[in-house]
């Protein structure tokens, strides 16, 4: 009934190839930026702001970037934790090359640092697939992790061999370092976000995302079309590799607020992994529905036992969440391989259709 | 500067050669190590197409079980059938449970099944051994821990007995293996199966029960790797990181090939313990360890894309 889409006609190809051809879509997804953009700064608390919605946002656009070179060119990286570290530790030398330049242009020029070091470690993709091709991206994974740690420079000479990131204020409100409001954090990264999905969606709308899709259901026969694999997959690790530096920089500078090297280890890269494909691949929507579980669910197990009233001690909860994480991401490929975002046009052809069953 | 990194390093290997002596042997052993947890890899992956990351939680799990099972007082000989009973469990439960629902998934799905296993293998040992560091039962099993000193060109070279037991183990399960695949009629099922999935399928090889197999045994490599390591280093989940190791070799070898694997790992073994003490901790600040595999691995499959011993590649539409 809601989502009857009879009655919308197209009388030209724009309307048929516009972002939004179905008229409900677009009120969906006005509707959830409203909640993004007024619902949950008005409700939230400043532990949910922390928890659940920023890190939610960030995991999303790092999944975003690697779903990008995964899920639409068909290259599998391992690697994307090392990239968010490009990308963090370019913004954290940017801002003390240049402490009074803006935090989000910093953020933003990182991204093409992190674009080359992603071309370079891409390089080989023209030579190698499948997961010859991902154990090379870990050989990015792992390099770059050393760099990190050895290169002192990178991390100003630190005792601590941390980055910690400096107070610095837009238009005079204090946007990073440790007085400054979650509720600010939280736009900063929500205006990022939308800005970059809004560009990567019509990407991958566009010529550059055909390119990046024949490449990937077989690479050969793209070529004999004439698509250049050279452009389409460079192009494709240059991309993603660019949005998850972008999303490396706002996890250091808008959430964590300081970073050691082995937070860029294989687990965040899995992490990722993890939201790419539980949310599923070749999917923008999947991203952000398969971050807001991988995140929520940590949080909603660690509350379960303390409501329940079950006395559990921290070390035995922490084993118990891992063993549940890898339980039930086993448990959602079998149910949905296609990740949650089938799930979600599973029902929204449901929503057509009712209530009639044809 | 040039000098120093490119002459003086040979010079110091001719010079003392004792020494270099050592760091071969050191990278040897861990060499051949890398080799059986890249045999494991290769078996799974050559039966089922599966790219088991569990491999190295393997490991891990079967260590933590053969000392925790120690720890509760069952004597050495009798813990070891047990442990292997828990791997053959394992290879079971992971057949039925995550094997069998997935069977005909892409790739990438079942790769990220065995993630979810080496999370749940990870929380699951952390339960119920704890997550603290443990001495592995080395005497306990009767492998001897002294040391040989040899004196080949009037220095000495310190070769440990626990390392000779190690490569001894490696190199008779190894046979064992090749003599199981190559002779018997369950070894030449699983070879089948890596040939032709459909063929091997239509002349009523059984996937399921090859699949149990296939992950038994590496259940018991996992477990031998797990003993010869923790004698070396102590069992605890840091020992998961040598399964990373063991990827580089998949690429220099090939993912299907055994004897890829071997070579590769002794190689590789070999190579990263060199770089390491004559180029790594005098000019790169130490523990290139951790990447140079991988960098030398990508370097030789630019121009040999297939590894060393793969199979041709053949593309078509």
């Amino acid at each position: 009934m809601i989502f009857r889409t009879a009655g919308q006609y197209k009388t030209s190809y724009e309307a048929d190839q516009a972002l939004f051809p179905v008229k409900q879509d677009f009120y969906l997804v006005l509707g959830i930026l409203l909640l993004g953009y007024v619902v949950f700064p008005l409700t939230a608390s400043e532990f949910t702001f922390k928890a659940l919605l920023v890190p939610v946002l960030i995991y999303a656009l790092a999944a975003l970037g690697l779903n990008i070179l995964t899920g639409y060119c068909g290259q599998l990286s391992l690697g994307t934790g090392a990239f968010m570290g490009v990308g963090a530790y370019a913004t954290y030398k940017l801002m003390t090359i240049v402490p009074e330049m803006n935090i989000f242009a910093a953020i933003f020029l990182s991204g093409f640092f992190s674009a080359a070091v992603g071309v370079a470690f891409g390089l080989p993709s023209l030579r190698i697939k499948g997961f010859y091709l991902a154990i090379a991206t870990l050989a990015a994974q792992f390099f770059l992790v050393w760099l990190f740690e050895k290169w002192a420079w990178l991390y100003n000479y630190n005792a601590s061999g941390a980055i910690e990131v400096a107070t610095s204020s837009v238009f005079g409100i204090t946007v990073t370092g440790p007085t400054a409001l979650p509720i600010v954090q939280y736009y900063c990264v929500l205006i990022v976000v939308t800005l970059v999905t809004w560009v990567a969606i019509n990407l991958t709308r566009g010529r550059y995302g055909r390119m990046w899709k024949a490449t990937r259901d077989m690479d050969i026969a793209a070529e004999l079309v004439g698509i250049k694999l050279m452009t389409a997959k460079l192009t494709a690790f240059a991309v993603s590799s660019y949005i998850v530096g972008v999303a490396g920089g706002l996890l250091v500078f808008f959430w964590k607020g300081a970073a050691e090297p082995n937070l860029f280890d294989i687990p965040l890269s899995f992490q990722i992994l993890f939201i790419a494909i539980i949310g599923g691949l070749g999917s923008i929507l999947g991203n952000f529905l398969g971050a807001i579980l991988i995140v929520a669910l940590p949080v909603i197990l660690n509350l379960i036992p303390s409501t329940l009233g079950i006395p559990v001690d921290s070390a035995t909860l922490e084993h118990l969440n891992v063993m549940i994480v890898g339980a039930l991401i086993i448990a959602f490929l079998i149910l949905e391989p296609h990740g949650l975002a089938r799930f979600y046009a599973i029902i929204r052809e449901k929503f057509i259709l009712w209530p009639f069953p044809y | 500067m040039l000098y120093d990194v490119l002459i003086d390093p040979f010079v110091q290997m001719v010079a003392v050669p004792d020494f270099f002596l050592q760091v071969i042997w050191e990278g040897f052993v861990s060499g051949v190590l890398y080799a059986l947890i890249a045999l494991g890899f290769v078996l799974i992956y050559k039966s089922s197409r599966i790219f088991n990351f569990a491999q190295g939680i393997m490991v891990v799990f079967s260590a933590l079980t053969l000392v925790g099972l120690h720890s509760m007082g069952i004597p050495a000989i009798a813990a070891v059938p047990l442990t292997l009973l828990v791997m053959y469990l394992l290879a079971m439960s992971v057949e039925r449970v995550v094997l069998r629902p997935l069977v005909n998934q892409p790739d990438i799905i079942l790769f990220m099944a065995t993630i979810g296993i080496t999370l749940f293998l990870i929380g699951f040992g952390e339960l119920v051994f704890g997550g603290e560091n443990k001495v592995m039962i080395t005497e306990q099993l009767g492998i001897p821990t002294g040391a040989f000193e040899l004196e080949p060109f009037g220095g000495f070279v310190l070769i440990e007995q626990k390392d000779v037991t190690a490569v001894t183990m490696a190199i008779l399960l190894v046979v064992g293996l090749l003599l199981f695949l190559d002779r018997t009629k369950m070894g030449r099922a699983i070879r089948a199966l890596g040939d032709d999935h459909q063929a091997a399928l239509s002349v009523g090889i059984s996937l399921s029960t090859i699949w149990v197999l296939v992950w038994f045994i590496a259940g018991v490599i996992a477990l031998v790797t797990g003993i010869v390591w923790g004698a070396r280093a102590g069992v605890s989940f840091a020992l998961e990181v040598i399964a990373y190791k063991a990827l580089p070799v998949l690429m220099l070898g090939g993912l299907e090939s055994v004897s890829g694997a071997i070579v590769g790992g002794i190689a590789i073994g070999i190579l990263e313990k060199i770089f390491e003490i004559y180029w790594g901790q005098p000019f790169l600040g130490g523990n290139t360890e951790t990447w140079f595999p991988f960098i030398f691995a990508l370097l030789v499959l630019l121009f040999r894309p297939q590894g060393l011993f793969g199979e041709r590649i053949i593309e078509r539409i």
